[in-house]
């Protein structure tokens, strides 16, 4: 057994389980508010539609919303489980975001959207409306806690180091560290992108298909209210979050424009083929948009952005001789993915709200099918954003303060990694085809009938 | 109060909510192959569960994330450690989680079956590692110097913790049982409460039994004295027998209430043994690890006592109100099992 190599299958465990468990997560907490947002409509107005609205896209909610609990509670575990010395090391700061993520959050959403579930008939028409809205905020709520935990990986504040370990001097800094709070809100609009372009996809095959095309549409048009202005603002805070990670993390934003050099001003690369190591650092063939990296990472046309060359030196002087550069290509690629996904998804959205504004949705069926296809775009833009954040950090687990390769648990060998992560990856394929079988089923029949014309089952005990 | 000692009572208040709330919710899925004649009967079983599984495993999260906030080097060392059997608890908690979302997405019987087994094995299974894990915690389990777990996955398996595992799988049964003899009514409440006097003796025989082999080892291997842990254990017993006559009197509620008490009296029981350890090493009992010698720093403890003073009672308080909208008896007879519950207009009970 190999230390490498069990560090190396922990890693490849926590990604597996992270980037499964962040394929629910934005879906419920996007489509959470949407499904509110439709009850609130049929409260408000008492029109049927929105009733059977909220009925269907409430299934497909809580499919969705069962894995992604059933899959939160593996990461906490996994701390403990394969990351003992990384747990010991940040439990005194990381471990209160969790904590209170739990008591604070989690508690909220789950108890309040099981009394949604059950409460139709249980609790008053407005009662039972609040508990949904309570159980979204208990789900927005307990993403800040989490990516303020993550955050502080990324960007540690308001700590001092121990005896080796960190220690919480200021919960406030904690709590209010800028990195959090760009991150938090890049992943709400990630998540109401989730929401949004479901909802678009699920409408378009409705519309494609012609049935309940009247009710459809409208649920098309509110899922197109969100995901303009969503997408828009994702475009922009994601590039704001850019300007963040480059005070925090400058080799990051190096790695994902593979800048092997200090360039001022520095041009944003499109596409390149080579340049991705350190023997290979020029690029066979490459399309650069002049100055719009240096607006990007730093805010000003004229912003100077350093290279990998120069940082890797910085870090060799200030934590010793080692490599502190992260795999550029992977890094490059996912950057990449991430933002054009991100604009497709925008030209989908203007392109949807343009037809819906001439009134010729329903018989663009090239959009129809685009905005079908469209659905996974998110997924993909999520996960490869995930692939940026975690591996652009390395070879850190805390920025700065503590190596990956020095956080994983002692006692924990290869075999016992190499069973765990078979197991997720059958267990995780297994659900996720199911859940898949059951998300179309649930997606495509007609609209269920509104609640008092479903008839009560004859048969009597 | 000393933070510390405060944080670890905590943690034990924490293991004590969710094994009694999760606790009569894994009951009813262990009693879910057994009680019920037909699929009606089935769903109300997972319906009187239904609402509030989730907010009850939300316990689980509270304390572990609590553990890794206020004690990172015991939460480090023990989940490194009982490496396979949390894997074994997350595989349950997993496929138990989604029996209840998926059971009733598809009208096939043999699905239905799936997610029934499902169900069962889980709970069973969770109840059982949790009983094994917790008195490992006080048997012991070879720890290095440096305090990580140095034995492997057969070291947790001991008599007394095995023993330990089963009395909690028979303790949910029973607590199961109680609790669903107050949300059922006809014929189902008449095999609920044959179910819960049947396991009543077994399982107070048992859970009596644990205690009493608590305490010696707390004695034996953790050099405490009998007093206080045997105060805990006392406490636990004389309210398990009394849920016991109880069942047999005819008096379901009270008698769900004596269990939940005696299931936090076995909580108390094991959390005073372990003090002021909180994973006892063996043989090498000088690296045991300590209240004080793995706690975060006071800052950490003190946001967190704040925070916890503020949120605890609120959550208390919506969870009690949980409890309160979904009160009323299922009636068999007027559930349907083909149509998801969101779905459909809930019964009046």
């Amino acid at each position: 057994m190999t230390a490498a190599a069990a560090v190396d299958l922990a890693r490849v465990q926590f990604a597996t389980t992270s980037i499964y468990h962040f394929l629910f997560v934005p879906l419920t907490l996007g489509l959470g508010p949407l499904v509110a947002i439709m009850q609130t409509i049929w409260h408000r107005t008492g029109d049927e539609a929105w009733l059977r609205l909220t009925r269907f896209f409430g299934t497909l909610y809580l499919i969705n919303f069962a894995i992604g609990v059933a899959t939160g509670l593996v990461q906490e575990f996994e701390f403990g489980m394969n990351w003992s010395v990384y747990s010991r090391f940040v439990g005194n700061v990381f471990g209160a975001p969790l904590a209170i993520e739990g008591l604070a959050a989690f508690a909220l959403e789950s108890t309040f959207l099981g009394l949604w579930i059950f409460g139709w008939n249980r609790l008053s028409p407005r009662l039972h409306l609040a508990t949904l809205w309570i159980a979204v905020v208990g789900s927005w709520l307990s993403g800040y806690f989490i990516l303020v935990a993550n955050s502080w990986m990324q960007h540690p504040v308001g700590y001092k180091l121990v005896n080796g370990e960190a220690q919480l001097t200021s919960v406030w800094a904690l709590l209010s560290n800028g990195f959090a709070l760009r991150a938090y809100l890049h992943t709400m609009l990630a998540g109401l992108i989730f929401g949004s372009t479901l909802m678009l996809g699920v409408c378009c095959w409705h519309l494609l298909r012609g049935r309940d095309v009247d009710v459809f549409r409208r649920a098309a048009k509110l899922a197109l209210i969100v995901a303009l202005p969503a997408t828009l603002l994702q475009l922009v805070v994601g590039n704001r979050f850019g300007e963040a990670v480059t005070s925090a993390q400058s080799m990051k934003i190096a790695a994902s424009e593979a800048q092997w050099n200090t360039c001022q001003p520095c041009g944003f690369s499109l596409f390149q083929i080579g340049g991705f190591t350190k023997s290979d650092q020029t690029p066979s063939f490459s399309i650069t948009v002049p100055r719009v990296l240096s607006y990007m990472a730093t805010g000003s046309f004229d912003g100077q952005v350093q290279g990998l060359n120069a940082l890797q030196e910085q870090e060799s002087l200030k934590y010793g001789p080692g490599n502190y550069m992260p795999n550029v290509r992977v890094i490059y690629w996912s950057m990449r993915v991430m933002a054009y996904m991100g604009v497709l998804l925008f030209l989908v959205a203007a392109v949807g709200a343009w037809l819906f504004w001439k009134r010729k949705l329903e018989r663009a069926r090239w959009f129809l099918w685009t905005a079908m296809v469209a659905i996974a775009f998110p997924y993909i833009a999520a996960t490869a954003g995930w692939v940026l954040t975690e591996m652009g950090r390395q070879p850190w687990i805390v920025q700065g303060l503590l190596l990956t390769s020095k956080a994983n648990s002692p006692a924990v060998s290869t075999t016992w990694l190499g069973i765990s992560l078979g197991f997720f990856i059958t267990l995780y394929l297994a659900l996720g085809v199911v859940d898949f079988v059951l998300m179309r089923r649930y997606a495509r029949p007609d609209l269920p009938m509104p609640a008092k014309e479903v008839p009560e089952p004859a048969v009597t005990y | 109060m000393d933070l510390q000692i405060f944080w670890f009572c905590l943690i034990a208040a924490l293991w004590g909510a969710y094994l009694v709330l999760e606790g009569f919710d894994f009951g009813v899925g262990m009693l879910l192959p057994f009680v019920p004649r037909d699929e009606r009967e089935r769903t109300v079983m997972f319906e009187s569960i239904g609402p509030v599984w989730d907010g009850n495993e939300v316990w689980l999260v509270i304390a572990g994330g609590a553990t890794f906030a206020a004690f990172p080097a015991w939460y480090g060392t023990m989940f490194s450690g009982f490496y396979l059997a949390l894997l074994l608890v997350l595989f349950f908690l997993i496929v138990r989680v989604v029996s209840f979302e998926w059971r009733d997405k598809i009208d096939s019987t043999g699905w239905r079956r799936v997610w029934l087994w499902a169900n069962a094995g889980g709970s069973t299974g969770i109840a059982l590692i949790w009983g094994i894990a917790l008195s490992t915690l006080l048997h012991g389990v070879p720890l290095n110097s440096h305090g990580d777990y140095a034995g492997n996955f057969w070291d947790l398996f001991r008599p007394y913790t095995i023993f330990g595992g089963v009395a909690f799988v028979l303790v949910f049964a029973f607590h199961g049982a109680n609790f669903l003899s107050l949300r059922t009514t006809g014929d189902l409440y008449v095999r609920v409460r044959r179910a819960a006097r049947l396991l009543a003796v077994p399982a107070v025989a048992v859970v009596t039994g644990f205690l009493v082999w608590t305490v010696q080892v707390a004695v034996d291997r953790n050099d405490k004295n009998v007093f206080p842990p045997v105060l805990a254990a006392a406490l636990a017993v004389a309210a398990f027998v009394l849920a016991a006559l109880l069942v047999y009197i005819g008096r379901d509620g009270i008698a769900f209430v004596m269990g939940a008490i005696g299931t936090l009296g076995m909580v108390a029981t094991l959390f005073t043994s372990l003090y002021p350890r909180v994973m006892v090493s063996s043989p090498n009992f000088a690296n045991s690890l300590t209240v004080s010698g793995t706690a975060s720093a006071h800052y950490t403890l003190a946001v967190m006592t704040v925070v916890a003073a503020i949120v605890t009672p609120i959550v208390l308080v919506y969870q009690c109100w949980s409890y309160h909208v979904f009160r009323h008896r299922l009636r068999a007879e007027s559930s349907d099992p083909d149509v998801a519950p969101e779905l459909r207009p809930q019964p009046e009970g």
